[in-house]
């Protein structure tokens, strides 16, 4: 039955990097990108320079927007020249064939620092650079929570306190929308769906390279005085702010281009790349919830670069398409904005869920319950997501007769987030429930997603809108939907697939120590934020009424708490990665689905021997006469670890 | 497969006994909590009673917040006996499998229905309690469609910019004054502006936010019912000093207003008259970044 594709032709197979010539230190690598980005800025900056350095408005200022801009633009290119992604293109426009004459793999790390197409290793570069993001981003929340220890003595003053709060909202909203996607989206889906590579390579490794140049990009604001503007950065504030915002323009922009790249890649994948037998009804939860997410992005994300656009055009061009009193509408910001902006916020969740429902069955040793409510249920998120965007400008003067239709529409989103939580009890309902480390960490995102979701109901509810919109209360609603959904998806998804991505086992103890310290912290620090926003503290802020000093020591100490967790984590699993390096045993939670079902961990360079030919679903956990999911025969398999229920 | 042992003890158990446990839980706490929430918590939730529609609000958060209960309620219990009830304790087979279950036709039927049911009505019910109280004290934008049923209204314009707030009095002749004093028993009219960036205007007591837009009207309606001290801070993000832009109003009576107003009005006469003439947006002087809005004839910057 299986399809034998051993000697099959290696080109466009999924590695090494293509294209690229050049020995040691001048091999394409992130050091000749660092180093070709920089040349880059300088040209692109001298460039603005010598084109708009007479303009009335830069003489007048001092500020050049121009020669900021055209030096970000041209890092980009210098940065992507750098890192050897431009060869291809190149050597085909110039009527040359590239040398696809790859080497295999070799052992080391130094693959994770180079431009390569191996989903796998894309995967990997993702989740560290993801865990970099996060917790920069994590210390800035940190420092806001510092500044809010007292109403009145300022630890950094209004300015750099609204760097630091831009920053923190910026970095976190913009990087995390590719939190399940980068990492386990692109390692994993290819896995599942049984094929040995990703659709679009190129676009995938694009799509991670994006990243970090955006975040140098994002932090390079804190060095130019910043942007006091948040990450919503409202027009006509956005215009009238320093260089810093240009940072922010440039930043997220590009991580909107990683978003179109990466999403892309993996709905071409899904749709095209399932081995035979994988059926749209045996395709993963995970796999419905990345094509509900990539479609998202597909459809979301240009419109936030059109609003990008207008923003640099407003304030390198001196058009006036954002200023109402010079003939713009400052609306069209926050149009075009939260067009992009609420779709986004279900970025943040879907692929939280799809890690939820992928991960529960396998711990419940049942089928998923509604599979197809399920992916109803993402899909409907995904589809109610575009219709939705004006509840965020209740209060702002939008056309009145709207605000009922979106009230509506935003209550309409609890029905199919209702289906999550009702696939998710319907799962444990007559279970046998492992409580190991990631399974705690699902549950608790069905736990702290109840409290961002309820206080959605306030928060979509126009009359309550008036007293919570702007407020700590809603601050706290979407840290509980975001942090408590998609963040504790996604360190239950590492503790999950920590054994197949490194082939090193995590320890069930610490994981446990890290899980309930989180989880605590985490609801200490944002459940009183309810209050502290009830009670009249408006967001972004760096004074607030005395008496509600208690509350805000409580959640910035809470805070702390968390970030100590968080560090336990990061100190473990290094730890636990680099020193003890305890090998994973084979399949460790019993899994059906294909990913664990590979030769070795980490798998191979081409995930399957042969092309997998799908024979059952994922998740038929507790049907005896189930089939294998797949005809995969494991070499070295140990029938006495590996037991996937049916006739595995 | 030799591992295995058959087990089909989850397939077996009674689904009655075990739901029927947790929907008496669920009755009993339930009722407990909603009661605990509407009469303990409820008469001390915000934005307080000062205006009709901030008392409005105040019934919606209490509503909604003993809505809440249930089901926060049986997410909870369900959620919790299950883990309590089937989970895998020491000495068993980790991998021995659950009860055959994928799916359910009257539970996720059930389901759909009372979840859509619960969120018409939720939109039905926030629809109402937005249009009756002309708007429920929200920004409605330069042409309202809610109003309040009375041609009486007094009219204060609020004029933000960065980063303070000013109010202008058309019916006091276009006299403006950096506070804010309201007749008690009025129904009020907020003019909402900007004259740099956006600003929000919210009176945490009166119930009130209207984004403050430049070049634009944004309207909100009030109806004072009680004396006392409401704060006014901004509430969209607005530069710098932006944590700094509040200051505080006062509900009075009527009499105290009137005088209060004439008072204002005499005292600010002269200044009045250097203003531009009321009107309901205004645009900058060509050089009056930061929201400098004299009239033509009487701007220093005007040949600018």
């Amino acid at each position: 039955m299986a399809i034998d594709f051993s000697k099959e032709t290696e080109s466009g197979s999924s590695s090494g990097t293509p294209g690229t010539s050049g020995k040691g230190i001048f091999s394409p690598s992130i050091i000749t990108g660092a180093v070709a980005g920089g040349i880059g800025y300088l040209f692109g900056h001298w460039m603005g320079n010598a084109i708009a350095g007479g303009y009335p408005q830069v003489i007048g200022s001092g500020q050049n927007d121009v020669a900021i801009c055209l030096g970000y633009a041209f890092a980009v290119v210098g940065w992507f020249a750098g890192l050897g992604a431009l060869n291809y293109p190149i050597k085909k426009m110039l009527g040359y064939e590239p040398d696809f004459s790859e080497p295999e793999l070799k052992p080391g790390w130094t693959k994770y620092f180079q431009y390569t197409q191996d989903h796998k290793i894309v995967g990997i570069q993702y989740l560290f650079g993801m865990l970099v993001y996060f917790f920069t981003a994590g210390l800035l929340a940190l420092a806001i929570r510092t500044e809010l220890l007292s109403p009145t003595h300022h630890i950094w003053g209004p300015s750099t306190y609204l760097e630091i709060v831009g920053e923190h909202g910026t970095m976190m909203m913009m990087m995390m929308t590719s939190v399940v996607l980068g990492p386990f989206g692109n390692f994993m889906i290819p896995l599942m769906i049984g094929s040995k590579k990703v659709a679009f390579p190129r676009l995938e490794a694009a799509s991670f390279w994006f990243t970090p140049i955006s975040y140098v990009i994002l932090l390079s604001a804190l060095w130019q005085g910043g942007f006091q503007s948040g990450w919503t950065s409202y027009a006509p504030l956005s215009i009238q702010q320093g260089v810093g915002q240009d940072a922010y323009i440039f930043g997220f922009g590009l991580q909107g281009l990683s978003m179109v790249c990466a999403s892309t890649n993996i709905v071409a994948t899904i749709i095209n790349y399932r081995a035979p037998g994988m059926t749209w009804n045996r395709l993963n939860i995970m796999g419905w919830s990345m094509l509900s997410l990539g479609f998202t992005m597909i459809l979301s994300v240009p419109v936030l670069i059109d609003g990008l656009y207008v923003l640099t055009l407003d304030r390198t061009a001196q058009t006036s398409m954002l200023y109402g009193p010079h003939g713009g509408s400052s609306f069209l910001w926050e149009n075009l904005f939260w067009f992009f902006g609420h779709p986004e916020v279900y970025l943040l969740a879907i692929p939280g869920f799809g890690m939820v429902a992928e991960i529960i069955p396998v711990f419940a040793r049942k089928p998923i319950f509604g599979y197809k409510t399920s992916a109803a249920g993402m899909i409907g998120l995904a589809v109610l997501s575009f219709f939705v965007w004006q509840h965020h400008l209740f209060q702002s003067g939008m056309n009145p007769d709207m605000r009922p239709l979106f009230m509506l529409t935003t209550e309409l989103i609890s029905i199919p987030t209702g289906f999550i939580y009702l696939v998710g009890m319907g799962t444990l309902w007559k279970a046998r429930i492992r409580l190991t480390v990631p399974m705690l960490f699902m549950l608790g995102v069905y736990f702290n997603f109840l409290f961002g979701g309820l206080t959605g109901v306030y928060v979509s509810d126009v009359p309550i809108n008036v007293t919570v919109h702007g407020s700590f209360f809603v601050m706290a609603h979407f840290h509980y939907t975001i942090m408590g959904g998609v963040i504790f998806a996604f360190f239950g998804a590492i503790y999950y697939y920590t054994p197949l991505v490194t082939g090193f086992q995590l320890n069930q103890k610490w994981g446990k120590i890290h899980f309930w310290s989180m989880m605590i912290s985490f609801n200490s620090t944002f459940l009183p934020l309810f209050a502290v926003g009830l009670l009249g503290q408006p967001r972004r802020v760096f004074e607030y009424a005395q008496r509600l000093q208690t509350l805000n020591d409580w959640v910035s100490i809470s805070s702390y708490v968390l970030g100590l967790s968080l560090t336990f984590f990061v100190v473990t699993f290094l730890w636990q990665l680099v020193v003890t390096r305890t090998p994973a045993v084979r399949n460790p939670w019993g899994s059906r689905s294909l990913e664990w079902h590979v030769d070795s961990y980490p798998p191979p360079q081409h995930n399957f021997k042969t092309v997998p030919v799908v024979m059952a679903g994922p998740y038929e956990y507790a049907d005896l006469d189930a089939l294998p999911m797949a005809d995969i025969v494991v070499e070295n398999a140990d029938k006495d670890v590996v037991r996937t229920g049916g006739k595995a | 497969m030799a591992n295995f042992v058959l087990d089909e003890s989850r397939s077996e158990e009674s689904t009655k006994g075990h739901l029927t446990k947790i929907l008496v839980i669920w009755a009993i706490t339930s009722v407990i909590g909603m009661a605990l929430v509407w009469f303990v918590l409820g008469p001390h939730l915000p934005p307080g009673t000062m205006t009709d529609q901030a008392q409005g609000a105040q019934f919606d958060i209490r509503l909604v917040s003993t809505l809440v209960v249930p089901v926060l309620f049986f997410v909870w219990l369900f959620f919790g006996y299950s883990i309590m009830k089937w989970r895998v304790r020491p000495g068993e087979d980790p991998l021995a499998p659950g009860a055959n279950i994928s799916g359910n036709s009257k539970a996720q039927g059930a389901w759909y229905i009372i979840t859509t049911t619960l969120v018409l009505g939720l939109a039905a019910f926030g629809t109402y309690f937005l249009v009756v109280p002309a708007g429920a004290g929200g920004a409605e934008g330069s042409s309202p469609i809610w109003r309040p049923a009375t041609k009486n209204i007094l009219q204060v314009q609020v004029i933000a910019q960065q980063w303070r707030f000013t109010y202008r009095w058309p019916q006091f002749g276009g006299m403006e004054t950096t506070s804010l004093e309201l007749p008690n028993n009025t129904e009020i009219q907020f003019n909402v502006t900007s004259l740099d960036v956006i600003h929000d205007f919210w009176a945490y007591g009166l119930g009130v936010k209207a984004d403050a837009n430049p070049d634009y009207n944004n309207i909100a309606y009030a109806k004072t019912q009680q004396t006392g001290k409401f704060v006014v801070r901004c509430d969209e993000l607005c530069g710098i000093w932006h944590g700094a832009m509040y200051n505080y109003g006062h509900v009075v009576s009527q009499a105290q207003f009137q005088t209060w107003a004439s008072n204002m009005e005499t005292q600010n006469a002269a200044l009045t008259k250097l203003l531009p003439k009321y009107s309901l947006t205004y645009t900058p002087s060509y050089s009056g970044a930061g929201g400098g809005y004299y009239n033509t004839a009487t701007d220093p910057n005007a040949n600018l």
